[in-house]
């Protein structure tokens, strides 16, 4: 398996422009390598995760794609513009450390966000109040922000992101400090998005949120980028897993069962063979197994990346995401 | 997001610089005016005035109540009563600038020293006379006797006869002005300018220091720099607390007219400016929003590099040494123009806008006004932009740090 690719499949066989487009970023801090050749294809439109535990690089690689930070080597092209500032209108960003001006009404702040992107002041303001009105929050236009939930205050800045209708939205670790209700509510705001047409980029190190919502994603650890392409490519890396409870616990139909085949109680479990299905279950008919059971299950994306990314990132993933849930 | 799919997307890409900063302005103007930092801000001159004026009556009151040193006499008694009768005659022409003169009590005692008295410091004396009026001693500290020895000359003479006993009455013409006065009254002008400059400047200087330190506890940097140039964010703050000076500026002299008005012929007033008035207090607006860019900028900068208010306090001192020493500097070569420091002064961006008020004050002309205008213009242009590059650089963690480096090593392996 070649682990060293940056942009593969994704989105090679994809007819739509680009939204993001970064060849061989790196960023160094004090003489630490912090992003280490990072390339990411996004195509408009579509959804994207980063995927990696804390300090791998997720959010340098979304500051240098904004134009916060500027890269050491590589490029990056956002909309086709090497400097993302100069296509600020079209950009929203939830950064990761929430920051609002807590003597800031909710709507003012709304407002402030898309004046900083030119939406006109007034404007702003009818455009705050009424996404805080349609999302649930119209209890909360006229307080400040500082007598806001932390939740509520999030909200706040996700619409802030939002006011302005950017083509692209770059949302870092957005689902960190949500609760599972407001979880599900950002994923369907997410989908809702991209429905629109909207691209929408975000980092996590909680594989689920990236599974269930994404088109492509990039795996990063330790500032490298193993594996960057679509989420269905990066599950068929990892063999169909087989689970087959049988009769018979020994014979001939031991033979068709591949070499990775292991026992576990009254199953067996084995990668699916690359012949497919059929040939196996004809050499344990004939084997007189006596197949009681058989289930396929496609790899997950947490398969995927422990084999790509490894046993250490992902335990690392793993506790970063059990730390943030307690 | 039913709301949401109806709103219009942008069509224009980016903010200009200029729109960005003002967004950046609006929003801090209004923070500071409906603060109560602002309130304080706007009592800073009544604690300066206060302070002045409590140490100012202190001081007068310690002067009054201090004795006043006098010239001992401690000559034979009919020479002591010829001298003092000399000195009431030149007093009375001459004014303050002969000290009091008194008999030394136990002068005619034989073992009289007056070098004991001095030292034994009986009575009020500066100093002591004696011998006699051909041949006058005075006796006291180097510093006294060098300042007092010409005068104790006259008054023996007078008192001897040698110098004139009457003296004929002198009619006064008042005018308006001389060359020696008007220049000597411009000065005042040009110090009074330079010191409310610096006042004002002052005021502002804490309130810059600290100015992204709000943004970046509250993480509202990255918002920021993500949507707008990190030289509009700088731009837009410096204009937030110029527009506050103003307001503040406004409210202070409405308040200082209205007592102006009150006082009436009290009021202190003021030589007129080489310039004329209506440009000085032009000039003086403009400079001042120079010399407060200038700073602001400089301090800005140096703000920013700080992580907490603690820093900033912190800062707070060697900041104020540094506008004091601008001040002085300025103050210096004020009555020395066009000396090599007085253009020292003009050139150095931070120091040129009080030099060139000065310079309004005791020279004619404008032309040099807008030369000067423009050269601190660019000076701001150019600090805002090192100081939002230090920013990003030190800050935000950007830029190529590894470049210059790496091109070298590159450079060197070529070499080799």
């Amino acid at each position: 398996m070649n682990m060293a690719l940056g942009n593969m499949s994704f989105p090679d066989n994809d007819s739509r422009p680009l939204a993001i487009e970064a060849r061989g970023l790196v960023k160094r801090f004090e003489g630490t390598t912090a992003v280490d050749g990072v390339d990411i294809s996004v195509p408009e439109g579509a959804i994207y995760g980063i995927l990696g535990p804390n300090g791998a690089g997720k959010t340098t690689t979304l500051r240098m794609l904004l134009g916060i930070i500027d890269p050491d080597e590589g490029t990056r092209k956002v909309f086709g513009h090497e400097r993302p500032h100069d296509i600020a209108r079209l950009i929203g960003y939830l950064p990761e450390e929430r920051g609002l001006y807590p003597s800031m009404k909710a709507y003012e702040a709304i407002a402030f966000m898309g004046a900083l992107r030119g939406v006109p002041l007034e404007e702003g303001k009818r455009r705050g109040r009424e996404l805080l009105e349609a999302n649930g929050l119209g209890h909360a236009v006229e307080r400040q922000i500082r007598q806001l939930s932390k939740g509520m205050a999030q909200n706040v800045q996700l619409l802030g992101t939002l006011v302005h209708r950017p083509k692209l939205v770059v949302l870092d670790e957005p689902f960190s400090g949500l609760d599972a209700l407001n979880q599900g509510k950002l994923e369907r705001m997410i989908r809702s998005l991209a429905e629109e047409g909207t691209t929408v980029i975000f980092s996590t190190h909680v594989i689920h949120h990236a599974e269930r919502l994404c088109e492509g994603v990039a795996i990063i650890a330790g500032g490298k980028v193993p594996y960057a392409g679509s989420v269905d490519a990066a599950r068929n890396r990892i063999p169909a897993q087989v689970r087959l409870e049988t009769r018979a616990r020994e014979g001939r139909w031991m033979e068709a069962l591949p070499a990775d085949a292991r026992r576990e109680g009254d199953y067996f479990y084995f990668s699916l063979p690359e012949s497919g299905v059929e040939p196996l279950l004809r050499a344990l008919i004939e084997g007189e197994a006596g197949i009681l059971s058989l289930s396929i299950e496609r790899a997950g994306l947490h398969d995927a990346f422990v084999a790509i990314a490894g046993e250490a990132a992902a335990r690392a993933m793993q506790a970063g995401s059990q730390a943030e849930t307690e | 997001m039913s709301d949401f799919n109806q709103l219009p997307t942008q069509e224009k890409s980016r903010l200009s610089i200029w729109q960005a900063a003002f967004v950046i302005a609006r929003r801090d103007f209004m923070a500071i005016l409906f603060s109560r930092a602002f309130f304080f801000f706007l009592l800073g001159p009544v604690f300066m005035i206060t302070i002045a004026t409590i140490s100012g009556s202190l001081g007068s009151r310690i002067s009054r109540d201090a004795m006043v040193p006098e010239i001992g006499i401690a000559m034979s008694m009919e020479e002591t009563g010829r001298m003092l009768e000399a000195h009431n005659l030149l007093a009375n022409e001459l004014g303050g600038a002969l000290p009091p003169m008194v008999a030394v009590q136990g002068a005619d005692a034989p073992d009289f020293d007056p070098r004991v008295v001095l030292e034994e410091k009986r009575g009020n004396y500066a100093a002591i006379v004696t011998g006699s009026l051909a041949r006058p001693v005075l006796t006291g500290p180097e510093g006294q006797i060098d300042y007092m020895r010409g005068r104790v000359a006259l008054v023996a003479a007078a008192a001897a006869g040698a110098a004139p006993t009457t003296f004929p009455s002198v009619d006064m013409q008042v005018v308006s002005t001389s060359a020696a006065s008007a220049k000597s009254g411009q000065i005042i002008t040009a110090q009074a300018g330079q010191m409310l400059l610096f006042l004002l400047t002052m005021l502002l200087a804490g309130m810059v220091l600290s100015n992204l330190v709000e943004e970046k506890g509250n993480k509202i940097i990255e918002i920021l720099a993500a949507a707008i140039p990190m030289d509009a964010v700088f731009l837009g703050k410096l204009f937030a607390m110029l527009g506050v000076s103003f307001v503040g500026i406004a409210v202070w002299g409405t308040v200082g007219a209205s007592l102006f008005l009150l006082l009436g012929n009290a009021a202190p007033s003021f030589p007129t400016p080489a310039v004329g008035w209506p440009a000085f207090l032009a000039l003086g607006v403009i400079y001042f929003a120079m010399g407060y860019l200038l700073l602001g900028s400089l301090f800005l900068s140096i703000g920013s590099m700080a992580a907490t208010v603690r820093e900033v306090q912190t800062l707070s001192m060697p900041v104020t040494m540094l506008q004091l020493g601008v001040f002085f500097f300025a103050s210096y070569a004020m009555s020395k123009i066009g000396s090599s420091v007085e253009w020292a002064a003009v050139i150095v961006p931070f120091s040129s806008p009080f030099a060139m008020l000065a310079r309004a004050a005791q020279q004619e002309g404008l032309t040099q006004h807008l030369i000067a205008i423009g050269w601190q213009a660019l000076a701001v242009a150019v600090l805002v932009k090192a100081g939002a590059t230090l920013f990003r650089k030190r800050v935000m963690k950007s830029g190529g740090q590894g470049k210059a480096k790496r091109s070298l090593w590159r450079r060197s392996k070529a070499a080799a």
